[in-house]
């Protein structure tokens, strides 16, 4: 107990001098820090604070120090959490390698691949994005039909990949292909390692209806990856698939408000419609609607926070994880639709070309996806269904 | 541990079928007087009291564990009416000797608090007039929860300085209790205050103290009735998923069709996040936080929405048998309806969180 009572004064002290006055202020989705080979510092502050963060390993403060990591306990890891945020600090590096290759890695990679691949995720020297589904395969994903054929000293990549986040930014990727064709569907996977600048590959930005977006299709042609790029076994790939789907989920508890969203509509309808004599919104019928948004925003805010808690007391979410995605998606969308009304004609004002990604039509358009990503409503439910309710 | 205890003493003595069966006797009490007894041999009516008065001071967390599993079993027994609300209302008003009573389970106490058909309670027709050293008591209260057969009767009056608290004896000239046939086949009364003489002590908070102890009253009673809630909802969702498995129509079971999975994930999904903001309300009562009053609106107005989306599921998917006196799923929608309107439907909290915002 005491440790940890000096380990947090250390460490606040260490916050406190090393972490930038700019490095504290609120943060919008633009000032998030992705590294990587193109990344440009948006300032000398954000290069400074990922290098010293870095150098401590706090970037992944859990993960061993042999590879990058603060080798920090899980009690270590929530002060440093506290610490940060009770300054205001923003993360020094946010990467889909820290959240998902990363823990893959520690779970199913060599140990050439942990001290070669680990350490450049966590000093934010590689950026990593993630090759899962594709136009064949969406919800049904371990239906993929990339082909990966083993050719002894390499593999050679053939297929299509979509909703690729960031795949035009990214410099490597994590990509499920189908090695074993003839195996069932669950059997035939491999997870492969490949830089995105390899022969063949290319990519392509996916456009929304929201405007334009993180999303990418990405195509590989004969794309050779030599074999020790392989993470687990041959055909094993769809156990490290799931077991990083089952980390993305638990992320889910702890990620920011960009899948649930946080506009507050009461804000926006009395900014919007205004009240009438009574310090009332001027909109009998659209007040009640708010009314029972608010009844179950509040009681999700609950629900969340318990997850949180839940998780800091070390524990796994689970399969809890899917009503947390199914309930704070939706959930958003009813809050985006909410903005939409109270706005009226204002909000219609919109230019899909220029359009800024927190305009309220954006917003709104964007909300569309939270149900989609990450596994749908529906197999969320689905998944509920089966294995909580134990039906079907 | 206390869950434990809770669930299985209710399953022996207050299971469905011992509310059945006091419907079927129209027993006008609507409880068995031994049943809560026993839970007073067992601490549970001294579970809101302070120890001074023998009480266990557990607080709203424990008392709400207990009304999930009364929830669940539709158990009858005057606890929200007596051992949390009325003991809430004595102990803000630091009316000790009946505390004492309401703790050690000697007294059944209701609170009398609502006079139109929606819950309005800070609407208040009901007048104590000063008279000599004492009041004269009149004007009537409509659902007094558990008000048949009371020792006692907690009622809110106005008075020449504001809202008042009187401990009324029902056995008074002028006090007339009208036992009303519910839905839910609970105790519940109309009461008439034709003219109540009362001394001067029975009035045991005035004004603000008043105001304050109402308050509290109210929003224990919602968190708690809101676990309540929460227990109903659970078991009638299981029992109705119990019924999808089970049930085979087409050649296979009713759970294998995906329209009726999602609709059951979905209402699992809403209970889940009821049973979180309840427990934050429980709570923050407990911890008298700045924030309690709207959580226990929002965990009232949640577990309203969610005990009558669970009982129409429940009915509508258990098909025709559903509609039957001979399974027990209309007894829980009957009871859910009841919580519903007692304490404040849904608009009613509603209405309150939007002013609270300020719109």
């Amino acid at each position: 107990m005491t440790d940890l009572h000096s380990f947090r004064a250390t460490t606040r002290a260490w916050l406190e001098e090393n972490c930038p006055e700019t490095m504290r202020q609120p943060m919008s989705e633009a000032d998030v820090c992705w590294g990587g080979r193109k990344w440009v510092f948006q300032s000398e502050d954000q290069r400074l604070w990922l290098d010293r963060m870095a150098t401590r390993g706090w970037t992944v403060p859990e993960w061993p120090q042999a590879y990058g990591g603060g080798g920090l306990s899980g009690d270590e890891a929530g002060i440093l959490k506290e610490e940060m945020s009770r300054i205001n600090a923003r993360p020094p590096l946010q990467s889909f390698g820290i959240w998902m290759l990363g823990p893959a890695l520690l779970e199913f990679g060599t140990e050439e691949q942990k001290r070669h691949y680990l350490p450049k995720i966590a000093r934010g020297e590689i950026r990593w994005c993630q090759g899962y589904s594709e136009p064949g395969a969406g919800s049904d994903l371990a239906g993929l039909q990339t082909k990966g054929v083993d050719c002894g000293s390499h593999f050679e990549v053939t297929g299509q990949k979509i909703w690729t986040s960031y795949a035009d930014q990214a410099d490597w990727i994590f990509c499920l292909v189908r090695t074993e064709p003839d195996a069932p569907k669950h059997k035939g996977i491999s997870f492969l390692l490949f830089d995105m600048t390899s022969a063949g590959v290319s990519t392509q930005p996916i456009q929304l209806i929201s405007g334009a977006s993180p999303f990418c299709e990405t195509f590989f042609d004969q794309v050779e990856v030599p074999a020790d790029q392989i993470v687990g076994a041959r055909g094993n790939g769809w156990t490290i698939a799931k077991y990083l789907l089952t980390h993305e989920r638990e992320m889910i508890g702890s990620s920011d408000a960009a899948l649930f969203g946080s506009e507050d509509v009461v804000e926006v309808a009395k900014d919007a419609i205004g009240l009438n004599a009574l310090s009332q919104l001027d909109d009998p019928l659209l007040r009640a609607k708010i009314a029972d948004f608010l009844v179950d925003e509040a009681a999700f805010d609950a629900e969340l926070a318990r997850a949180q808690d839940w998780m800091r007391a070390g524990n796994q979410l689970g399969v809890q994880s899917a009503t947390l995605k199914y309930t704070g998606t939706e959930l958003n969308k009813r809050r985006q639709e909410l903005i939409m009304e109270v706005s009226g004609l204002d909000a219609l004002e919109w230019d899909f070309a220029q359009a800024a990604s927190d305009e309220k039509a954006s917003l709104w358009l964007r909300s569309k996806a939270n149900s989609i990503e990450g596994g749908t409503s529906e197999v969320m439910l689905s998944i509920l269904s089966k294995a909580v309710l134990e039906l079907g | 541990m206390v869950r434990d205890m809770a669930a299985g003493f209710l399953e022996k003595n207050a299971p469905v079928s011992a509310l059945r069966n006091l419907r079927d006797r129209a027993d006008s009490q609507g409880y068995d007087t031994s049943v809560y007894t026993d839970m007073a041999g067992m601490g549970w009516t001294g579970m809101m009291s302070s120890e001074d008065v023998g009480g266990l001071d557990l607080g709203a967390g424990v008392a709400g564990l207990v009304a999930e599993e009364m929830g669940r079993r539709l158990s009858a027994a005057p606890f929200l009416s007596s051992a949390v609300m009325a003991a809430t209302m004595a102990r803000a008003c630091n009316a000790v000797e009946i505390s004492a009573k309401i703790a050690s389970g000697n007294a059944v106490v209701a609170v009398a608090f609502d006079e139109v058909s929606k819950h309005r309670p800070d609407k208040v027709s009901t007048k104590a007039e000063v008279s000599g050293n004492g009041f004269v008591l009149s004007g009537s209260k409509r659902f007094v929860s558990d008000a048949v057969g009371a020792d006692a009767v907690l009622v809110t009056a106005m008075t020449d300085q504001g809202l008042g608290v009187f401990l009324v004896d029902p056995k008074l000239r002028g006090v007339v209790t009208n036992q009303v046939s519910t839905v839910d086949s609970r105790n519940a009364a109309s009461m008439d205050f034709n003219q109540v003489v009362l001394g001067g002590d029975t009035l045991i908070a005035q004004g603000s103290e008043a105001e304050s102890a109402l308050a509290l009253t109210l929003r224990v009673g919602r968190s708690v009735a809101a676990s309540e809630m929460v227990g109903l909802s659970k078991e009638v969702a299981e029992r109705t998923n119990a019924y999808l498995r089970d049930r085979k129509q087409f050649g296979v079971a009713l759970a294998q069709f995906q329209a009726l999975q999602h609709r059951a994930a979905d209402l699992y999904t809403q209970i889940q996040t009821t049973e979180a903001i309840t427990s934050a309300a429980l709570a923050a009562f407990d911890a008298n936080h700045e924030d309690a009053e709207r959580l226990s609106r929002v965990a009232k107005a949640k577990a309203n929405k969610t005990a009558s989306l669970a009982v129409r599921e429940a009915v509508q998917m258990h098909g025709g048998i559903g509609m039957t006196d001979a399974i027990d799923i209309g007894l829980f929608m009957k009871k859910a309806r009841a919580c519903i309107e007692y304490l404040g439907d849904d608009s009613c909290h509603a209405e309150w969180l939007l002013q609270d915002r300020g719109l």
